[in-house]
């Protein structure tokens, strides 16, 4: 293998796995926005989806109807765990909510581990054959899957948020939760809403990785910190931010791990990470809205 | 940064006629803790009595930094860890005693929350969390992959307990004046801290910090000196760990480790002086209780916390004083 394909082979694998870091940043800024809070049952989120779906898997083996059927039980899911744990919640503040998330994700563990089991699953890729090849370069045809189907989710979540009504009241709510209240919007229900789409953001990006890497009910908390240091990478609170944050951490665990050493993958991921954020603490594409002291 | 519920203890002076101070209840409260290994049934019970005070110096230290300073650590069991390690490898790789152990794992640990502080505290908001978080993902990875120096996943094997001369510190009965001291003077210096200059400078800038800025207090420097005192105290946890259990291994200090601290200074009360003790003596208890409960046991854990946080989102310390304002409403 010559250095040409070996650096087109990391590319492509770096932004499959960037993508799904996208999507998991993706649920943790849409609820940031709406909460102030970091969400730490977005990882869970991931693994629930994930694991869903080979159990719906072994049950119809329709590979595409399963991840659906999944991806709507997960939203379902986010949805429930709002109305339980943060709704209830008298004086709601970003600390607050952040801790009862930290809760919430110890909960949905440990029911992920009782409900769907410890061992970890998977199920084939979405297309028959598994490995494609062209002029000497060998992908894995899921990892074009995963491309496709953020793509195409990122794009719709645009237009979602520029084009809808629903879009627009949640990004109202979030610039300001008093003025969107004036103008009509319901902003308790925004809440509920966020976590609907961060569930589904994150039990999809469950969905398509599990193929690649099996899915078991341990691996939430890592899903989790690899969003959230996505989403600080391009910028807390910003879409463009989540997927520029999310492929460029995909990027360079690909390229770090193959050039300088895989056992220390993660370290050399963070430490970057470090060094972006004492550079740039808004991230990539975050607004100035960090005050230097 | 969010401003936290703080609860007054520290500050506020009762008018009841049989108030103490509070350095009088912390004494009282440790004079009696004394009692632990002459009522307890078996070694097993003591060695829990231990890691609750070194879980106290954690949990106290995490809470100062977050009840008081309003700044979140996501990394306060790598510090935990670095202590431990660095106390440990001197002893192992070394030969150097376990009292010097404990003052260089102090020392380098508050080393590195300065080196981190420097960028991050200038900022404001999640960007400590983060930082501390990434911080310490990478120590756990070079726990794991230094094994030369670490011992890896297998941990650190052949650490010497504290002794003196001849007399090892090496059951659980001997180590326990050690922990319970070390304790005690951990609590007394943060409840010192809080009482001086400085103390009231932490909280103002947690408070407002625009506000503790426009009075004169160099917020950045304040934050910065709570951030290193706490990641030093940390590290002082960490050579007792590892000294005492004389063994230390890379999962014990993971981030998810560094969550549950937080999580057990908000059980506890965050921003309350007694908060602490109460979060460091479920957080040593409550796995030993549900040990039967096994796969249950996680559910439950998280379950309770959610209530904890729900009922009363000013944690365990919060709610006597929560029914004492419900009672003095109520005509009697």
């Amino acid at each position: 293998m010559h250095t040409g394909s070996a650096v087109i082979q990391l590319l492509v694998a770096g932004i499959g796995t960037g993508s799904i870091y996208a999507l998991i940043a993706l649920g943790f800024n849409v609820v940031f926005k709406s909460t102030g809070a970091m969400n730490f049952a977005q990882g869970e989120w991931v693994v629930m989806g994930g694991m869903t779906s080979a159990l719906l898997f072994a049950a119809t083996n329709n590979i595409l109807l399963a991840c659906l059927a999944a991806v709507l039980i997960i939203i379902v899911v986010g949805i429930v765990s709002e109305r339980l744990v943060i709704w209830p919640l008298r004086r709601p503040n970003a600390l607050l909510i952040t801790l009862v998330s930290i809760g919430l994700a110890i909960c949905t563990r440990s029911l992920v581990m009782l409900v769907l089991g410890k061992k970890p699953v998977g199920y084939p890729g979405f297309s028959s054959t598994a490995t494609l090849e062209v002029a000497g370069i060998t992908v894995q045809t899921q990892t074009l899957w995963i491309i496709g189907v953020t793509l195409v989710f990122l794009i719709a979540m645009h237009l979602f948020f520029e084009r809808s009504i629903m879009g627009k009241a949640l990004r109202a709510a979030a610039a300001d939760r008093d003025a969107a209240a004036i103008v009509g919007v319901r902003v308790e229900t925004t809440v509920m809403l966020s976590f609907a789409i961060a569930a589904l953001a994150g039990a999809l990006a469950g969905a398509i990785i599990t193929p690649l890497t099996l899915s078991s009910y341990d691996q939430g908390a890592m899903f989790g910190f690899k969003g959230f240091s996505a989403a600080m990478l391009g910028g807390v609170g910003s879409l463009p931010g989540a997927i520029v944050g999310g492929l460029a951490l995909g990027l360079l665990e690909a390229f770090g791990s193959f050039y300088i050493s895989s056992d220390f993958k993660d370290a050399i991921a963070f430490a970057v990470l470090l060094l972006i954020l004492f550079v740039r603490p808004s991230g990539f594409l975050g607004r100035a809205d960090v005050v230097k002291v | 940064m969010t401003v936290l519920p703080m609860n007054t203890a520290v500050t506020a002076r009762a008018a009841r006629p049989w108030h103490l101070s509070d350095h009088a209840r912390l004494l009282i409260v440790w004079f009696a803790l004394l009692v632990i290994p002459f009522l307890a049934p078996n070694a097993y019970v003591v060695s829990l009595a231990n890691m609750m005070f070194i879980n106290i110096i954690l949990i106290a230290s995490l809470n100062l930094l977050m009840g008081y300073g309003g700044q979140i650590s996501l990394g306060h069991a790598g510090f935990y860890g670095l202590g431990a390690y660095v106390s440990g490898v001197l002893g192992v790789k070394f030969g150097l005693s376990a009292w010097v152990g404990l003052p260089a794992a102090a020392l380098i640990t508050g080393l590195a929350a300065l080196l981190i502080g420097i960028p991050v505290l200038r900022l404001r908001g999640l960007y400590l969390s983060m930082a501390t978080l990434g911080w310490n993902a990478i120590l756990v990875v070079l726990f794991n992959r230094l094994v030369d120096i670490t011992g890896g996943p297998n941990g650190l094997l052949g650490v010497r307990p504290f002794s003196f001369g001849d007399f090892a510190l090496d059951n659980d009965f001997r180590q326990f004046p050690l922990v319970w001291l070390v304790a005690l003077l951990v609590m007394l210096a943060i409840l010192n801290f809080l009482r001086s200059r400085i103390g009231r400078a932490v909280r103002a800038v947690a408070t407002n910090e625009l506000g503790a800025d426009a009075v004169g207090i160099d917020s950045f420097r304040t934050k910065l000196l709570v951030f290193v005192l706490t990641a030093g105290m940390a590290g002082i946890a960490g050579s007792l760990y590892v000294h005492v259990n004389q063994f230390a291994s890379p999962e014990t200090f993971s981030v998810s480790s560094s969550i549950l601290l937080v999580v057990m200074v908000a059980i506890g009360g965050s921003g309350s002086f007694w908060g602490p003790i109460l979060g460091a003596a479920i957080y040593t208890a409550v796995p030993q209780v549900l040990l039967d409960y096994e796969d249950a046991e996680l559910m439950l854990f998280g379950l309770a916390m959610l209530i904890v946080l729900i009922v009363s989102p000013t944690g365990l310390a919060g709610i006597p004083a929560a029914l004492r304002r419900r009672f003095a409403r109520r005509p009697a």
